[in-house]
């Protein structure tokens, strides 16, 4: 699959509150930047792939607010779809728009203002009405739950998890797009209030605004550009059972699913060796350990050993979230995209200060979830 | 093109005003199943699957992964797509480009809704701008009558040219046990249905259903060895337009003119009214299945009540549209696009039963959301 590659990108900087711009305008700042850095105009653009949620955006066909600003209405009007899950998700329909053979450039952007709803509620509505919504069920209560099976079925413990939240605060450091960046301690993580044990304020991801956007193009098109393309090598996403009473949430064998798959496509067969760098979906800290077990970087249950051999530091042999990750920054939906763009500036070489090196980055993994406690999981593998 | 494609099974629920006898997911399943019955194939032959639906009507987020057990997608690939009243359309376009991707074989499309679970204009209204469109566009009426009122005055339609296409649309719904609404009314009867938005009566407008429909879409060689006679997707087309309701130029249908002249250029149709062998036009309300066939190039704009009240688009006329009763028989939004697809398809395959057209070559499906945006699917009786 070298037949799409990423020939455009551009994210918002993350914020806890960006008064200063609609949705629109948000969506706007980062298709405009994304068509410079391809070098492209909104002409070139033969479809569109708006990423957003109705219940984030607290408005019905929620893309119908960022038609104009992503150039659905140009010389006559575009083809337009929506995905509803997280921007990997919306790039890999983007991409199949063009492996279809139908289209040629494709814009994926993806917007939410975390500032502008209650995402306790928002994410208590993601749970069934019957049967578990009425518990009160949200994202940190049900992330509380996978983690502490995660402890209790492996042995890890809340501080392999702080590590995590350490590591990654410190890489945001050299990440201007970052929200939140800082020296921890681990005792710092440990010390921060609870919020639904074992889950404490600095295990969890920070409520932000943003928009990313990238531009997709056939083999043609990418060569013809004068900047250096980054191919699509391999991509898949897999759901697993919705009840969380029906899944052992110590795993993710969807993960697993779409780890093979993607890897198989990009004929990837040893990753620990063969990929440079990894920006995952760490929207709790524990995650990252989970996440890395599925995919296959370390035996599972060995994520504790992972983090403390100091491996996917900035400076390991598997970077991991050398950007500060999700932990850093989480626009719902469009923090997928992000980690698809930090891979694509560290395959370029201009990720600025936290570039990976001096070994070039030759090939990344950029991974994003959906649903309660990573139901469904999209792995892309990208190449340069 | 990785490979060609077409529709090999399609199933739906009994459309009804008020399923209280399932929930949701069960709702879902009831299509699924009856898809897979259809297309004689098992839950383990599918590859990936695709869902949609507007959040707002049934109050669930993200449910592409809640509905997991409705669907089966249980570790497999799963998208959730949601473009408004587009959205059935949306879907059935991305089932096509999956598997034209070559990435996928066979993947089964879901749109569902559950509208009685719903307050229908108060889940519509949030689509508006809420500063400058909300206070007058308020929900799927008005943007409708505004639509209306341009087109009578412009051409001098009168509102019994409307009730005339509901009698049609009424009269072919009596023939599909599948249709919500199946008693046949006069011009008489809508003329005195009760005023909703002057010109827009209430026998003019589509009811609120409770349903939903799946469509399994499959690559060349699955689909000769698995369908006597697959409905072959030819072509699609989709134009978006302005975020507004008031930037809207309601003269013309401007996004359905731009779709066709796509797919017309692309298949060489000159004369779609001679060229084309029956449409399933997604017609929320009477007026559009004037106005709409003018933009669809089947006659000079206002011209369309002539061929209306000679027949031309009844049952047994030189080009039948909706069939199945269309839009204003059934409406259960998420499901409506699909159920346009779905019906086509069966129109090509010959296994329409009591509303089948004979000698159907060419089918035209269309989905019509949003800010007045535009969805078609051409299936045809040979691969193109």
């Amino acid at each position: 699959m070298t037949n799409v590659a990423i020939v455009g990108a551009a994210q918002t900087p993350y914020r806890r509150r960006r008064d200063d711009a609609s949705l629109a305008e948000l969506v706007h700042e980062v298709t405009v930047a994304a068509l410079a850095d391809a070098g492209l105009e909104m002409g070139d653009i033969d479809n569109i792939v708006t990423v957003s949620n109705d219940f984030w955006d607290g408005r019905t066909i929620s893309s119908m607010a960022v038609m104009d600003a992503s150039g659905s209405s140009y010389a006559g009007g575009k083809n337009v779809s929506t995905v509803e899950g997280d921007g990997t998700f919306g790039l890999f329909y983007g991409a199949m728009r063009i492996l279809s053979g139908v289209y040629r450039t494709t814009l994926v952007v993806a917007h939410s203002k975390g500032s502008e709803g209650d995402p306790m509620m928002i994410t208590n509505s993601m749970f069934d009405y019957i049967y578990t919504r009425p518990l009160g069920l949200e994202f940190i209560s049900s992330c509380a739950l996978q983690a502490r099976r995660y402890m209790d079925k492996y042995g890890l413990t809340e501080a392999d998890f702080a590590l995590v939240s350490v590591k990654n605060r410190r890489n945001a450091l050299r990440n201007p797009y970052a929200q939140l960046a800082g020296e921890l301690t681990v005792e710092e993580v440990l010390a921060s209030p609870v919020l639904a044990d074992p889950l404490k304020r600095h295990d969890l991801s920070p409520i932000s605004d943003g928009a990313a956007a990238v531009i997709l193009a056939d083999s043609p098109v990418a060569l013809r550009l004068g900047r250096k393309p980054v191919w699509l090598k391999g991509g898949a996403f897999c759901s697993e059972d919705h009840f969380l009473g029906d899944r052992d949430l110590a795993e993710a064998p969807a993960l697993r699913e779409a780890s093979r798959r993607a890897f198989e496509m990009a004929g990837v067969t040893d990753p620990f060796r063969e990929i440079d760098v990894v920006e995952l979906y760490d929207a709790c800290s524990y995650m990252e350990l989970l996440w890395l077990e599925e995919m296959g970087f370390c035996p599972r249950g060995e994520g504790g050993t992972l983090i403390r051999s100091g491996e996917t530091a900035p400076e390991g042999s598997l970077p991991v979230n050398p950007s500060g990750g999700v932990l850093s920054a989480h626009a719902v939906l469009v923090a997928g995209l992000a980690r698809v763009i930090e891979v694509v500036l560290q395959l370029r070489g201009e990720a600025g200060p936290r570039q990976l090196g001096p070994k070039p980055v030759e090939l990344g993994l950029a991974h994003g979830i959906n649903g309660p406690c990573g139901q469904s999981h999209c792995v892309l593998v990208l190449g340069a | 093109m990785a490979q060609r494609v077409a529709i090999i099974g399609f199933g739906q629920t009994r459309h009804r005003s008020r399923r209280d006898d399932v929930n949701g997911v069960e709702l879902i399943q009831e299509a699924v199943r009856a898809a897979l019955e259809d297309a004689d194939l098992t839950l383990d032959q599918i590859d990936a699957m695709i869902i949609g639906n507007m959040d707002h009507f049934e109050g669930v987020n993200y449910v592409d992964t809640w509905s997991v057990d409705g669907t089966g997608a249980y570790m497999k690939p799963l998208l959730k797509l949601t473009t408004g009243g587009t959205t059935g359309t949306t879907l059935g376009i991305a089932g096509y480009h999956f598997v034209a991707s070559g990435l996928f074989d066979t993947v089964l499309v879901v749109g569902w809704e559950k509208n009685s679970e719903s307050d229908t204009t108060g889940a519509i209204i949030t689509c508006s701008d809420p500063i400058f469109d909300r206070f007058s566009f308020s929900g799927a009426l008005p943007g409708l009558a505004v639509e209306a009122s341009a087109y009578m005055k412009a051409y001098g339609i009168t509102q019994e040219d409307a009730a005339r296409v509901t009698v049609r649309d009424r009269r072919h719904g009596a023939n599909n046990p599948y249709a919500h609404l199946r008693t046949p009314v006069t011009v008489e009867e809508v003329m005195n249905s009760p005023m909703l938005s002057w010109p827009v009566k209430l026998l003019d407008i589509c009811p609120r259903t409770d349903g939903a429909a799946a469509v399994i879409f499959a690559g060349e060689r699955k689909a000769r060895r698995l369908a006597p006679q697959p409905a072959w997707v030819i072509a699609t087309s989709v134009r978006h337009d302005y975020a507004y309701f008031h930037d809207i130029d309601y003269t013309r249908m401007h996004t359905i003119e731009g779709a066709a002249k796509e797919l017309y250029q692309y298949v060489g149709i000159k004369e779609p009214l001679k060229e084309l062998d029956v449409i399933e036009l997604y017609q929320p309300y009477s007026f559009a299945g004037l106005k709409w066939i003018e933009a669809l190039g089947l006659c000079p704009p206002g011209e369309s009540p002539r061929l209306l009240w000679d027949g031309v688009t009844d049952m047994g006329g030189e080009l039948p549209i909706n069939p199945s009763g269309g839009v204003i028989c059934t409406n259960c939004i998420g499901a409506t696009g699909l159920l346009r697809i779905g019906e086509a398809a069966l129109q090509v395959m010959g296994r329409a039963e009591g509303r089948q057209v004979p000698n159907v070559n060419l089918a035209l499906a269309t989905g019509f959301g949003g800010a007045f945006w535009s969805d078609m699917m051409l299936l045809g009786r040979r691969p193109w």
